[in-house]
C-alpha cells in the first residue's frame, strides 16, 4: 500500500501543471504537444476510474452474444480473454451472422456499449450527437 | 494534420548546404525558363514547416537579382520526401502534376513552380507560398474571420465543382490511383481500406468489420469518374478574413466517384467540435450543396453522400489505427500518434449510429 498521494492525485498533478503553467506560456508546437499531453494523462486517469467496471460489463455482454465461458480470475487474463472473444465475434459478422435480425440488434447493443466505454475515457464530449442545423 | 507532427525534422543535409543547392536549382530552372536575365538567385529564411512521415514541407524566399539591377523576392514551398523515410503515399511528381492541373483550370491551389530533379537527393518540387490559415478551431473563435465562416461554406461548394470538372485526359496523370476493370468506384475504394485494415490491425474491431459489410450491402450504382481530391476538409484548407485561399493536400487525389468529396467533408471529425454545422463546423449541407450544383457540380444526390460519409468513417478510422503504427512499433515516441491510437473509437460511434439511420 502506497502513501498518498493516489495515482489519480499525481496525474491531476501533472495535467494542472500542463494547464496551468505551461500551455499558456508556448506556443506553436510546443503549445500543441503539451495540450496532448495534457489530454492523454487525463485518459489515463479515467481509463483507472472505470476499467474494472467497464471489463466486467464487456464479459458479461459477451456472454450473451456468444457461449458462456468461465470468467478469467486477474485483470490481465480477463483483457486477454475479451479480446479472443472480441475476435471471434469479429469473425461471426464477416460470415454473416450479424447481417440482419435480432442477432445484429444484440451485437449493434453491445458495440454502442462497447464503444460508449471507450469513449468516456478516451473522449467523453463525443458521446453526445447534436442535431444538425438545416436550410 | 494541421498542427506539427513531432516526427524526423530535419534534412539529413546541413540547413546552408540544402539553401545553396536549392538556390543552384532554381537559377538553373528560372534561366530555363526564359528568364534569361538572371544574374544572381538567393536562398533565405529556409526553415520546416511540418515534417511528416511522408512529406516535409519547406518555407523559404527566393531573392532574383535580373542584370539591370532589379530585384524581386518570391515567397516559395518546397515540398520533398523525408530523407531515406518510408514509401511516401504518392508520389511527388504525380502530386505536383496533380496541382498543376488544378493550378490551371483555377481551382485555387498555389502556384506550382518547378518539379525536382535529383539536386537535393530526395524527390521534390517547388510552389508558391500562400500567406494563410490552417487550424479550423482559430477560423471558428477568432472574430477576424467572422466573414469568411460566412462565404466559406459557398467558396467551397464552388471550389469542390472546379476540382471536378478538371479535364483529366487533358492532363499527364495516367497514373492517378482509379478502380480495377470490373470494380466500380465505391467497391474500389472500401476494398482499399478494408485491405489496409486486415494487414494492420492489432486488435479487433467489430464496429469496423460490421461497416465493411454494410457499405458492400449498400453499394450505390456506378458514377461519373472524376478527379476526387480524397482529402477535401477543414485542416486541408487554408483561409484568411476573405475566405479560402487555397486547397491543399492533394496526396490522396484518384479517380472516382465526386460524391465521395461531398461526404468526406461531413465527416463528424472535421467539424471539430461545431457539430451542428455538419460541413466542416462552418456550413449546413443544403447551403454547401447547392453552391456546389450552381457552380457546375455533379447533380446531389443526399443518399449517395450518406454512403460516403459513412465510408469517410471507416476510412478514418482505418487511417487513425494506421497512423499509431510507428509509435506503436517504437520507431516513433510522439505522443500525438499514441493520442492517435484511441480515436478510431469516435468514428465507431459515428459508423453504430449512421449506419441505423
Amino acid at each position: 500500500m502506497q502513501d498518498r498521494p493516489t495515482i489519480q492525485e499525481l496525474l491531476q498533478s501533472v495535467s494542472h501543471l500542463l494547464d496551468t503553467e505551461l500551455v499558456p506560456t508556448l506556443s506553436g508546437s510546443p503549445q500543441f504537444y503539451a495540450r496532448v499531453a495534457a489530454n492523454v494523462l487525463r485518459i489515463v486517469e479515467r481509463q483507472l476510474t472505470n476499467e474494472d467496471e467497464q471489463l466486467s460489463a464487456e464479459w458479461l455482454r459477451l456472454d450473451a452474444l456468444l457461449d458462456t465461458t468461465e470468467r478469467p480470475a486477474t485483470r490481465d487474463t480477463l483483457q486477454q480473454a475479451i479480446w479472443q472473444r472480441t475476435e471471434e465475434l469479429s469473425e461471426r459478422i464477416r460470415q454473416g451472422d450479424a447481417d440482419a435480425g435480432p442477432y445484429r440488434e444484440q451485437v449493434l447493443q453491445h458495440l454502442k456499449e462497447t464503444i460508449r466505454d471507450k469513449l468516456v475515457v478516451s473522449n467523453p464530449k463525443w458521446i453526445k450527437r447534436p442535431e444538425e442545423e438545416t436550410g | 494534420m494541421a498542427n506539427t507532427p513531432n516526427m524526423p525534422n530535419s534534412s539529413n543535409i546541413p540547413i546552408d548546404e540544402l539553401s545553396q543547392r536549392l538556390a543552384d536549382f532554381l537559377k538553373r530552372s528560372f534561366s530555363a525558363a526564359q528568364e534569361k536575365t538572371l544574374q544572381h538567385l538567393r536562398v533565405q529564411d529556409l526553415h520546416l514547416l511540418t515534417g511528416g512521415a511522408s512529406r516535409q514541407t519547406w518555407s523559404f524566399d527566393a531573392v532574383l537579382e535580373e542584370r539591370d539591377g532589379q530585384t524581386r523576392t518570391l515567397t516559395l514551398i518546397l515540398r520533398s520526401d523525408p530523407p531515406g523515410g518510408p514509401q511516401a503515399v504518392m508520389e511527388r511528381d504525380l502530386e505536383y502534376r496533380v496541382i498543376a492541373a488544378a493550378y490551371d483550370e483555377g481551382a485555387l491551389v498555389p502556384k506550382p513552380y518547378f518539379l525536382g530533379d535529383d539536386s537535393l537527393g530526395e524527390p521534390f518540387f517547388i510552389m508558391k507560398r500562400i500567406e494563410g490559415e490552417t487550424i479550423p478551431q482559430r477560423l471558428f473563435r477568432d472574430t477576424a474571420y467572422a466573414d469568411a465562416r460566412q462565404v466559406m461554406p459557398q467558396q467551397l461548394g464552388k471550389i469542390l465543382a472546379k476540382i471536378h470538372r478538371i479535364p483529366v485526359e487533358k492532363y499527364p496523370l495516367a497514373d492517378l490511383p482509379a478502380p480495377q476493370h470490373g470494380r466500380s468506384a465505391s467497391e474500389e475504394e472500401i476494398v482499399r481500406y478494408e485491405d489496409k485494415y486486415h494487414t494492420m490491425a492489432r486488435e479487433p474491431h467489430p464496429t469496423l468489420e460490421l461497416a465493411f459489410r454494410w457499405l458492400r450491402q449498400h453499394l450505390p450504382a456506378d458514377s461519373q469518374r472524376v478527379l476526387v481530391h480524397g482529402d477535401y476538409r477543414m485542416g486541408n484548407i487554408m483561409f484568411g478574413s476573405d475566405g479560402v485561399r487555397s486547397i491543399l493536400d492533394w496526396e490522396l487525389a484518384h479517380i472516382g466517384d465526386p460524391m465521395e468529396d461531398l461526404g468526406w467533408i461531413c465527416v463528424r471529425s472535421w467539424r471539430f467540435g461545431r457539430d451542428h454545422l455538419p460541413v466542416g463546423g462552418i456550413g449546413t449541407r443544403a447551403a454547401f450543396q447547392r453552391a456546389y450544383e450552381q457552380a457546375g457540380g455533379y447533380p446531389v444526390d443526399p443518399e449517395r453522400v450518406r454512403f460516403w460519409e459513412i465510408f469517410g468513417n471507416m476510412r478514418w478510422g482505418v487511417i487513425c489505427l494506421n497512423m499509431t503504427q510507428p509509435f506503436l512499433d517504437g520507431q516513433n515516441p510522439s505522443v500525438e500518434l499514441a493520442a492517435i491510437g484511441r480515436r478510431t473509437a469516435e468514428t465507431e460511434w459515428e459508423l453504430l449510429h449512421l449506419m441505423e439511420a
